[in-house]
C-alpha cells in the first residue's frame, strides 16, 4: 500500500479536469480524481481551495465544465434532485437542517426519491441506533438543536437517502473536538457498512487518519495525492496542513 | 336581544364574510413570499381574472355553482403557473427589484388584457339561490354563510397540505431556505409552481365568492382588494400561512366596524392607520419573526 493504491479497485466516482467558474472566478482549475468502492478519500486544502465546490458540482447545484461519472453514468444532465436518487448523499456545509421542520420530517424529506417508503420505519430505527439523541428530539424542530445535534441530523439524513456515495462538506466545523472524535468515528462505523465516503475537511489531521487515500488542493487544482498515512508523513503536507 | 348586540353581531357576521375573501387572496402573497421572497403583486389580478372565470363558466358555460367554482380555482391555478413559469422563473437570480417590476408589469397586463376583451363591467348571475334567515333579529343569508364556511374549509385543508403531507413539507423546507432542498432529492421547481398553483385556485375561489356578494366585476377590481389582501398577509407576518388568515380577519373586522360606527368615508383612513400603528408595536407581523440565521 505505500504506491499510492488503497487496495480498492472498481471505480465508483470519476472526476475529470472540473471546471468551476463562479462570476467568472475560477474556483476550480481542471481538477481530477477518482474514489474506489468502499474507500474514504479525503479532500483537504486551505479556505478557498475550492473543495466545496467539488463537492457542489458532483450533486449537481453549480453548473460546470468537465465530466463527473458515477457508476460510469455521466452526470451532466441529471439534474441536481434526481443525483440523490442515483445513490448519491450529501451532508453540505453548515449542516443545511431545516429549522422549521422537526427532526423526523427533516429525515423524512431526505427519501423523497425513495421508491421503498415500506422500509422507512426501519431505517428511521437504524438511524436512531446510530444516534440515539435524535430519537429524543424526533419531534423537536431543527433549528433548536445544538450544533453537534445538527450534525448528527445531517448525517442521518444522508443516511435516509441510502446513497451508495457520501459526501461530507467540513463535518467537524463548529464543534467540540470530543464531538469531533464522534463524527469520524460514526463515519468510519458508516464506511464498514459499504458507504463510499467522500470527505472534505479542514481538519486534516483527523481527516487523514480515517482515509484511504487523499488528494490535497491549492488555488483550485490537485498538488499531492496518496494515500492518508503517506500525506500524513508528507514534509509539505505537515507544515501547510498539520501545523508541525 | 338589544338592539345594539343585534347591531354588533351582524357587523361581526360581515366582517366574517369580508376577512374570508382578503383571507383566502392573502395566503397566495404570504405562501409565494414564503417560498421565493418575492412580492406577487400581480396576485391581485389573479384574483379579478378568476371573477371574469367565474363569469365565463356561469354565462357563457351555463354552469352551476360547484362546477364554475371548480373549474375558476382550476383556470386560476393554471393561470398562476404560467405567470410564475413565464414571467418570474427567468428572473429567479435577477436583483429582487426586477421581480417586483416585472409582478407590477404582469398585473398591468392582465387587467388591460381583460379590459380589451371586457370593456364595460360584468355581471355575475345569480348560481345559488340566496335564503336569509332572521336570528333572533340578526339576519343571515345562505351566500354568507357558504362564502365563510367554504373559505374555513379551504383554509383548513391549505393547512392540512402545508403541515401534514411531503409536499407541504417541502414547501416548508423551501422556505426556510432552498440551497440544499435538491440534495433531499426534492424538484423545487415543481414545489415552486404547485404553490403558485395553490394560491392561485385560492384567488380564483375568492373571486368567485366575491363575484356573487359583490355581482358587478370590472378589470380593476383586484387592485384594492390585492391590497388589502396584501397589508393582511403583512399584518398576519408575510409568509406565515396562519399569520395571514389572522391578519385578513382583523383587516375584514376593523373595516367593516368603522363604517358600522363612523362615517363611511372614515373607513380605509382609520382602517390603514390602525395597521399602521400595528406595524409600528411589531414590525414583523402578529405571527412573523425575524429569521434567526444558523451556521
Amino acid at each position: 500500500m505505500s504506491n499510492g493504491t488503497s487496495g480498492f479497485e472498481e471505480i465508483l466516482l470519476e472526476v475529470r479536469d472540473l471546471v468551476v467558474v463562479y462570476d467568472g472566478i475560477r474556483a476550480l482549475q481542471g481538477v481530477s480524481f477518482t474514489v474506489l468502492k468502499g474507500e474514504i478519500v479525503t479532500l483537504i486544502g486551505a479556505n478557498g481551495a475550492g473543495k466545496t465546490s467539488i463537492l457542489r458540482a458532483i450533486s449537481g447545484l453549480v453548473p460546470y465544465q468537465g465530466a463527473i461519472l458515477f457508476e460510469e453514468r455521466d452526470l451532466k444532465r441529471v439534474p441536481a434532485h434526481r443525483i440523490v436518487g442515483l445513490g448519491i448523499a450529501q451532508v453540505p456545509e453548515g449542516r443545511g437542517i431545516f429549522g422549521s421542520l422537526t427532526v423526523l420530517e427533516n429525515l423524512r424529506l431526505a427519501t423523497w426519491q425513495r421508491a421503498d417508503k415500506g422500509e422507512l420505519e426501519a431505517d428511521y430505527d437504524r438511524v436512531f441506533q446510530i444516534f440515539p439523541r435524535l430519537r429524543e428530539r424526533q419531534h423537536q424542530a431543527g433549528g433548536t438543536l445544538s450544533g453537534g445535534e445538527q450534525q448528527m441530523l445531517a448525517v442521518a439524513r444522508a443516511l435516509m437517502s441510502r446513497g451508495r456515495l457520501m459526501l461530507l462538506d467540513e463535518p467537524s466545523m463548529g464543534l467540540s473536538p470530543r464531538l469531533v472524535q464522534d463524527i469520524f468515528r460514526v463515519i468510519e462505523e458508516i464506511n464498514r457498512t459499504g458507504v463510499t465516503i467522500l470527505l472534505v475537511e479542514q481538519n486534516a489531521n483527523m481527516a487523514l487518519r480515517i482515509a484511504s487515500r487523499a488528494y490535497v488542493l491549492e488555488t483550485g487544482s490537485v498538488m499531492l495525492s496518496g494515500t492518508g498515512r503517506e500525506l500524513l508523513g508528507d514534509p509539505r503536507v505537515k507544515e501547510a496542513y498539520l501545523g508541525a | 336581544m338589544s338592539e345594539g348586540i343585534v347591531y354588533w353581531l351582524q357587523q361581526v357576521l360581515n366582517a366574517l364574510q369580508l376577512g374570508s375573501i382578503y383571507a383566502l387572496i392573502a395566503l397566495g402573497y404570504t405562501m409565494v413570499y414564503g417560498i421565493l421572497t418575492m412580492i406577487n403583486f400581480a396576485h391581485g389580478d389573479v384574483f379579478m381574472v378568476g371573477a371574469f372565470f367565474c363569469f365565463l363558466a356561469a354565462v357563457y358555460l351555463g354552469l352551476p355553482f360547484v362546477p364554475t367554482l371548480l373549474l375558476t380555482m382550476l383556470g386560476a391555478a393554471l393561470l398562476g403557473v404560467m405567470i410564475e413559469r413565464l414571467a418570474y422563473k427567468p428572473l429567479r437570480h435577477a436583483p429582487r427589484v426586477s421581480a417586483i417590476i416585472t409582478a407590477l408589469g404582469v398585473g398591468i397586463f392582465l387587467e388591460n388584457f381583460t379590459l380589451a376583451l371586457a370593456p364595460y363591467p360584468k355581471n355575475i348571475p345569480m348560481l345559488l339561490e340566496n335564503v336569509t334567515w332572521n336570528l333572533g333579529g340578526v339576519s343571515l343569508s345562505s351566500l354568507q354563510l357558504i362564502i365563510i364556511l367554504l373559505s374555513l374549509g379551504l383554509m383548513f385543508l391549505l393547512d392540512f397540505v402545508v403541515h401534514r403531507t411531503p409536499v407541504g413539507m417541502a414547501m416548508r423546507a423551501i422556505s426556510w431556505d432552498k440551497t440544499f432542498v435538491p440534495l433531499m432529492g426534492v424538484p423545487v421547481d415543481l414545489i415552486i409552481s404547485i404553490t403558485f398553483a395553490i394560491g392561485a385556485g385560492l384567488a380564483g375561489a375568492a373571486g368567485t365568492m366575491y363575484g356573487l356578494a359583490y355581482p358587478v366585476i370590472d378589470p380593476y377590481m383586484g387592485i384594492m382588494v390585492g391590497w388589502k389582501a396584501f397589508i393582511s398577509a403583512v399584518v398576519g407576518g408575510i409568509g406565515n400561512i396562519r399569520g395571514a388568515m389572522i391578519g385578513a380577519y382583523i383587516l375584514g373586522g376593523v373595516e367593516i366596524m368603522v363604517a358600522a360606527f363612523l362615517p363611511s368615508t372614515y373607513r380605509d383612513f382609520v382602517a390603514f392607520t390602525l395597521l399602521l400603528l400595528l406595524l409600528i408595536v411589531r414590525p414583523y407581523g402578529i405571527l412573523g419573526s425575524p429569521r434567526i440565521q444558523k451556521v
